[in-house]
């Protein structure tokens, strides 16, 4: 861990003096990865800091009891009905499910759902998916989700049961 | 995006009424996780500026735009699965590209692959699921993806063309 901290930081260090260096000497290609590296960042801030007060949210006022009845072991088809609606609200993309699930797994929800809230909020976001329709049509978006779903669950508990066998676990908090 | 704020905020006042001690916790618990993954985020950040400077719009349309269905079919899953885009800036340019008269299969795999498939995202995911699950993860979107790209292309008719 700790090599893995200074890899880290030499990368992190050498990129900003390439950004500094960039701009000292008017080098463009250095001073459009900077543009794409803030603009990128400002539209994460817009969503992260809410997303995780959400997240805060919910670990303090969710009860354990009520994710292992909704989403642990014993929550049969209905739980990843409401992993994939609980996908389609999450806003962002796959770096805020993650968090989310981390939460859901924290509290008890078992690995095959915690996979297919994840895939699912890679894909059937619905603010994103009304904006595919409108360009690429309805009978694209509806093929792609009618595949996509079926397929994300199916895999999801290969996985998740996979992993469960294995005595896998979500890393811990640090 | 918005209801997103109208949420939080609504939920925050709740909350406060609630138990303003309990929303305090929230607060810390939201604040140290977001610390936590922050250099990870950092990481990713970085390699999304870099990516996107060497794989721009311009070099995404112009291969995946080829005659060869497969290969582009092929590329242009490849695209999808190292970059990474809003969906604001990717279905416009995928509109574009339709009407240029792109496939729809090719547009399916470059367009599943960009939100399933997270290359980019790697530096995060792994701090949740470590590397072995986030590899394997990511391989079975993958594969989902090409999946739904062949079915999209059968349903249009554009497989056996």
């Amino acid at each position: 861990m700790k090599r893995n901290n200074i890899i880290r930081t030499m990368g992190i260090s050498a990129y900003i003096a390439f950004i500094v260096f960039s701009f000292v000497v008017d080098f463009t290609p250095g001073k459009q990865i900077f543009k794409n590296f803030t603009a990128f960042s400002v539209d994460m801030l817009k969503v992260l800091p809410c997303a995780f007060i959400l997240i805060g949210l919910f670990e303090v006022w969710v009860k354990k009891e009520t994710v292992e009845k909704h989403f642990g072991k014993e929550c049969g088809i209905k739980g990843y009905v409401w992993a994939i609606l609980l996908a389609g609200t999450t806003v962002g993309g796959l770096y805020v499910a993650f968090p989310v699930a981390y939460s859901l797994y924290s509290k008890g929800a078992k690995l095959s759902v915690i996979f297919t809230y994840v895939g699912a909020s890679a894909i059937c976001r619905i603010p994103m998916t009304i904006y595919e329709a409108s360009f690429m049509g309805m009978k694209f978006t509806l093929i792609r989700l009618l595949t996509s779903i079926p397929l994300v669950v199916v895999f999801s508990i290969l996985l998740g049961n996979y992993l469960e066998k294995k005595n896998y676990e979500m890393k811990r908090e640090k | 995006m918005r209801y997103l704020y109208i949420v939080t905020v609504i939920a925050m006042v709740f909350s406060l009424i609630a138990d303003w001690r309990r929303t305090l916790k929230a607060i810390k618990i939201a604040i140290k996780r977001f610390i936590n993954i922050l250099p990870a985020f950092l990481i990713m950040l970085i390699l999304v500026s870099i990516v996107l400077f060497l794989v721009p719009d311009k070099v995404i349309s112009r291969y995946i735009g080829s005659d060869n269905k497969l290969i582009s079919t092929v590329l242009a899953s490849l695209f999808g699965s190292i970059t990474l885009m809003p969906g604001f800036i990717a279905f416009p340019l995928c509109g574009i590209l339709l009407k240029k008269g792109v496939s729809y299969m090719v547009l399916s795999a470059f367009t599943t692959t960009l939100m399933m498939v997270g290359v980019l995202t790697y530096p995060v995911e792994k701090e949740y699921f470590g590397i072995k699950v986030t590899i394997i993860r990511n391989t079975i979107s993958f594969l989902i993806a090409m999946i739904i790209a062949i079915t999209t292309g059968f349903f249009f008719g554009e497989v056996f063309q």
